[in-house]
């Protein structure tokens, strides 16, 4: 699936909730079942940090496309941040470095990636795509 | 307990027109009051009125409405000066807020009076705003910083500042109140005992004046500084107490208009107190609005805004107490109406965006005291903070809420 399809098919999934206790159910529920990072790789590195929360974030290439691995300490951020590897993460950098994230306004989640937020998805975000600058320069 | 009512809350929450509103389809209940306050009617048309009139450069105007903004500016000082118990409008200097006095004191007073090898005493329940400045200070010059540390109840250690009191320290800078906690230290006695070995003290105000009967003389403190926005008063603007002979001694802060006296190129004389430390035009609509904020609060009365809110902090204390895994930060025999509290297993950002979403606004985080929070080996707590304006009925929405996020989340 292309990285829009990925994004449309998150927003049906969303189209079903009309309650918002309901979504945040199912961000929670991908928050917990996101398998996370080792704590051996929770480093400085690839840390992300927010005011309130951190997020962390590690990049490595498999064949042609970029694989994304992250965690968070808060498990709404985290079932966030599985949202944003399932869309990103197992693409070329080309077409990472391209994407235009449209999903999180359409569930109704922009909030989150407002500055005032502080939970480090800002910055995420724009660290994916600086990895997938990176990779496409090499 | 019984729950009488001490205020007329219906009447008091119809002057915050800001509280009559729905957040994602719930009533709003405002629990941040210890990051800012909402405002009263009355501030909101003293600023709407001042601009719509009297508007005017202050001080310099020999027109009428330049003398009416001066008029009602300065009308603010005395009322300041009352609030805090001066002893003369020259020792009250209008900041933008508690941190602008805190760094006005550290950047004067201290580089002119602070050298290498002295000791500066701070605590470990500090406000950013109130370790900063004095960090930066003691970089600068080569000077020791000294940190009272905190016990388990979120108290200053009374005996450890004892010992590190000495005729090397020169400035004690402490809270009157703790905002990440609400522990109402012993600034009386902090102060008593500097001033025994010959240091000025600077008390952070900031979160105190909204709940305490402040007296600079009976505290006898040297430097007192606090934020308009924290007691009902508009954004922006605050004011700085300091002893006359101090203010006298100190350097200017910044140079610029209305701080002068005589301005030639060779040489500038300084302007007399307060003025000498206020330069440029200042805030003047948001400091006239600050004495509209002062007299809602007489208007209430003081210690009847203090009984209320007591009464919110303990109900609300004895309730949270009875959530499975909630535990207090913060349990201080004197604190004002703060209940900071963590969950087990539970990130305060998820309480907080969950909460947000059941129209219940607290604060999560670090408060701005990270310090503290190491202290305590936690990430940041949740805090709901209450105003005169808050109800039992609130506190009940958070208890409620605090169920339901614990459901959504387990
Ligand atoms: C204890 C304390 N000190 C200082 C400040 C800083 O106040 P302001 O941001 O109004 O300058 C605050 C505000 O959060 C505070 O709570």
């Amino acid at each position: 699936m292309t990285i829009n399809e990925i994004q449309d098919e998150i927003i049906e999934e969303f189209a079903l909730f009309d309650d918002w206790a309901d979504k945040y159910e199912y961000i929670i529920d991908m928050g917990k079942k996101l398998k996370g990072l080792p704590q051996d790789q929770k480093t400085e590195d690839n840390i992300i940090k927010g005011c309130q929360s951190q997020v962390w974030l590690n990049a490595h290439k498999e064949g042609d496309n970029l694989i994304f691995e992250a965690d968070s300490e808060a498990v709404i951020v985290k079932g966030l941040v599985s949202m944003l590897i399932r869309v990103l993460s197992g693409h070329s950098p080309k077409e990472i470095a391209e994407s235009e994230l449209y999903f999180i306004d359409q569930i109704g989640m922009s909030q989150h990636l407002a500055q005032t937020r502080s939970n480090g998805l800002v910055s995420m975000v724009k660290q994916m795509k600086n990895y997938a600058i990176a990779y496409q320069l090499k | 307990m019984t729950l009488t009512e001490i205020v007329d809350i219906q009447k008091i929450r119809a002057d915050f027109p800001v509280l009559d509103q729905e957040i994602n389809g719930k009533k709003l209940v405002y629990f941040d009051n210890a990051a800012t306050t909402q405002k009263p009617i009355a501030v909101i048309n003293a600023l709407k009125h001042y601009y719509e009139f009297d508007n005017a450069n202050i001080h310099r105007g020999i027109h009428t409405l330049a003398e009416r903004a001066t008029r009602d500016f300065e009308a603010t000082r005395e009322a300041v000066r009352k609030f805090l118990g001066a002893a003369s409008t020259e020792e009250i200097i209008f900041t933008s807020g508690t941190t602008n006095g805190i760094n006005l004191v550290a950047s004067t007073y201290g580089r002119k009076f602070i050298k290498e090898g002295d000791e500066i005493i701070i605590s470990g329940l500090e406000h950013h705003s109130n370790i900063v400045p004095w960090q930066m200070l003691c970089e600068e010059k080569g000077i020791t910083l000294k940190v009272i540390p905190v016990n388990d109840r979120g108290e200053l250690d009374m005996e450890v500042y004892d010992q590190l009191l000495s005729e090397k320290v020169k400035l004690v800078s402490v809270n009157h109140v703790s905002n990440a906690l609400g522990t109402i230290n012993p600034v009386k006695e902090i102060i008593a005992k500097a001033h025994a070995v010959g240091a000025v003290v600077m008390i952070d105000g900031a979160q105190a004046t909204s709940h305490l009967d402040i007296d600079v003389q009976d505290l006898d403190a040297d430097f007192y500084a606090f934020s308009a926005h924290k007691l009902y008063g508009p954004t922006g603007v605050g004011a700085l107490y300091g002893k006359k002979a101090l203010l006298e001694a100190m350097p200017p802060y910044m140079g610029g208009g209305e701080m002068i006296k005589e301005v030639t190129f060779e040489k500038t004389t300084y302007n007399e107190l307060p003025y000498k430390f206020e330069a440029g035009t200042p805030n003047i609509a948001d400091v006239v609005a600050l004495k509209a904020a002062l007299e809602y609060m007489d208007s209430i009365g003081r210690d009847k805004i203090a009984a209320h809110e007591d009464m919110l902090l303990q109900y609300a204390t004895e309730q949270l107490l009875q959530i499975e895994g909630l535990r207090m930060i913060g349990e201080a025999k004197n604190k004002v109406s703060v209940a900071s509290f963590v969950i087990e297993g539970i990130h305060p950002q998820d309480i907080g965006v969950l909460l947000d979403n059941l129209g219940v606004a607290v604060r999560t985080g670090h408060h701005c005291t990270q310090p503290l929070m190491k202290r305590f080996n936690i990430l940041g707590t949740t805090r709901a903070s209450f105003a005169v304006y808050n109800t039992i009925e609130e506190v009940d929405r958070l208890i409620a809420g605090l169920h339901r996020v614990k459901k959504m989340l387990a």
